[in-house]
């Protein structure tokens, strides 16, 4: 059975969840998730070998559609749905998402 | 404690979709009686988030202007909620969560489209655990939803405000999704039918994702009929939704003129007496009651062995996480929802902490709890030992019940019966503090979603404390139609929905 979970292991999910817990929330987090994953060990006793994954319930078949231009949402209905939507209308340049600067 | 007879509202959607079509009521009228036990009732229950009040009586009107050109439509007049993870075109859809706030879709659903098609009329959404991750209805933003057959109690989850609207009888038809039992286990709850359609049989398309190879669309009805009625709109292929299946969609009405004599039903001995299931004594003394009831009508009861089952829950419990952590990736602040203010610096970039600032003030515990689970279970150096171990024991579930459908090399049964939960409901805040107890209580229903197959949860009597009890049933993949037929027969005999909540001023 592998270690239980640690502190620093919550820590380092929360990290790649782009969660930035509180520290009152890794308290909380660190023996539930741990708990939880030690009644999960279980499935390490379990005879796998010759055992399908079954990653879907559908079976493989991947169904096809014609590659065909089809209308799509209205963009100035979506954009409206944004915490910072900028209207096409709304400027020259407008009819996007505005997020926080990325560069420089 | 239960009153002898439902209340009013408590009637079948097929009996006021006969009356609308007929003209002894209006749609109008039906919606108007729908909305004022909403408006009086509902403060009791919190079965809604939102009530569509105007859109309603307009759309009732309408119905009842053209009822000579629409009288075929099967759900003419009939008043439908729809849980808040299903998307309406220009009304909030919240998913329960403060993250999608004033969210307003810019489409519908398929399955408000086809509900709408059919001439039922969406009259509010109902309230579940946020992005319908719980058991209970207490992981939602906007509170729990209450058991109208004891208010301290809850009415389950995630689909809880669903059940508990169909119960507290706001409305004869709710719609909502099962991921892990969240159709079936409410609806065992509140002592009323709950369907979870085989995988793919219901379009998906405007559901908000949670774990895609597990969600489902289905009804909760006050009867087998309804459900039948209801699954018969919703069901078939659906362009928008690529996982939908193109089998054809049976006469489920006509399944349900069928006798159940000769069905085989699979008893699953060894399962229902694991410890790890908890099975409460009144419960499984229902549960044969039930099976008695078959074997009188003529069903031959078969002990079957489903050896994987018991792993059913902690794979569950990697595989749905896994799924949702990708799935809710895209609640980031950019495209919808709300965004965390972001000040200061550090290391990383003011986009990044944007992100992680926002989700981590948008989302509840739950929420944030499976999130993180599937991103572990899915991160470099545990993707093996976890998630990949988890879809392996997931193909053995499915082959345990392949063996026991199977004629051949196995018993041939029909359908499976237990029961929906290890326990009835309950109370609000017993389990809060320990997920895992709450998971433990998915035991029964989780297996229908790794298989895809349907399963349908009926009321099947009560506790001495008078709290509802469920039976549930699961099929062949696409075969819904033996599944209500047998359901219904035993509705049929049993007479164990026949009674309503005692709710009193």
């Amino acid at each position: 059975m592998p270690d239980r979970l640690t502190r620093a292991d919550v820590e380092r999910i929360a990290a790649l969840a782009h969660l930035d817990l509180t520290p009152d929330e890794i308290d909380l987090f660190t023996p539930q998730l741990a708990d939880i994953l030690e009644y999960a060990e279980r499935l390490q006793a379990v005879d796998v070998s010759g055992a399908d994954d079954v990653w879907h319930p559908g079976g493989s078949d991947c169904p096809r559609r014609p590659d065909a231009v089809r209308p799509s949402l209205d963009r100035e209905a979506t954009l409206s749905n944004a915490p910072d939507g900028v209207a096409a209308g709304a400027s020259e340049q407008g009819g996007f998402f505005r997020v926080p600067r990325v560069i420089g | 404690m239960a009153g002898a007879s439902r209340p009013a509202d408590m009637e079948t959607a097929a009996s006021i979709r006969d009356d609308v079509r007929t003209g002894r009521r209006s749609a109008v009228d039906v919606c108007r009686h729908c909305l004022d036990r909403i408006a009086d009732g509902d403060g009791r229950w919190n079965a809604l988030t939102t009530v569509f009040q105007d859109q309603a009586l307009a759309r009732a009107a309408e119905i009842d202007r053209r009822r000579d050109e629409w009288r075929d439509r099967p759900l003419l007049g009939v008043p439908v909620t729809i849980k808040d993870v299903i998307c309406t075109r220009g009304e909030p859809t919240t998913a329960a969560s403060r993250i999608l706030a004033g969210f307003r879709p810019p489409y519908d659903a398929t399955a408000a489209i086809r509900l709408r098609e059919a001439g039922a009329v969406i009259v509010g959404k109902t309230n579940c655990d946020e992005f319908a991750m719980g058991s209970s209805t207490e992981h939602s933003a906007y509170g729990p939803s209450r058991n109208p057959w004891d208010p301290e109690r809850t009415p389950g989850g995630s689909s809880g405000g669903a059940a508990a609207a169909v119960a507290a009888g706001l409305a004869p038809v709710s719609i909502g999704s099962d991921t892990g039992g969240s159709i079936r286990q409410p609806a065992s709850f509140c002592g009323i039918v709950g369907l979870k359609p085989t995988y793919g049989r219901v379009s998906r398309y405007g559901l908000l994702a949670f774990a895609s190879s597990l969600d489902q669309i289905g009804p909760l009805t006050g009867t087998v009929g309804d459900a039948a009625l209801v699954l018969g709109v919703l069901a078939g292929h659906d362009p928008r939704d690529a996982t939908s299946a193109e089998a054809p969609v049976s006469d489920y009405a006509a399944a349900l003129r069928r006798d159940p004599e000769g069905l085989r039903v699979g008893v699953p001995g060894a399962l229902l007496e694991l410890a790890d299931a908890g099975i409460d004594a009144e419960v499984l003394a229902a549960y044969r009651r039930a099976m008695d009831v078959l074997e009188a009508a003529g069903v031959v009861l078969v002990d079957i062995e489903l050896p994987h089952a018991e792993y059913a829950v902690p794979v569950y419990y990697l595989v749905a996480p896994a799924e949702a952590s990708s799935n809710l990736a895209r609640y980031d602040g950019v495209r919808y929802g709300s965004r965390a203010a972001t000040t200061g610096g550090g290391e990383a970039s003011a986009l990044s902490r944007m992100y992680d600032r926002t989700r981590d003030a948008g989302f509840g515990a739950e929420v944030k709890r499976r999130i993180m689970l599937g991103t572990y279970a899915l991160s470099a150096g545990y993707y093996d030992a976890y998630y990949r171990r988890a879809q392996r024991v997931r193909g053995l579930i499915r082959r345990d019940y392949s063996s026991a459908f199977d004629g051949d090399a196995g018993p041939g049964v029909d359908v499976v019966a237990m029961p929906t939960t290890p326990a009835p409901a309950f109370r609000l805040g017993e389990h809060l503090q320990d997920p895992l107890a709450m998971y433990l209580g998915d035991v029964f229903t989780v297996s229908a979603n790794l298989t895809g197959l349907p399963a349908i949860s009926v009321p099947a009597g009560f506790t001495a404390a008078g709290l509802p009890v469920g039976l549930q049933l699961v099929g062949r993949a696409f075969d819904e139609a033996t599944l209500l037929r047998l359901a219904h027969a035993y509705e049929r005999t049993a007479a164990t929905n026949r009674e309503a909540p005692d709710i009193r001023d």
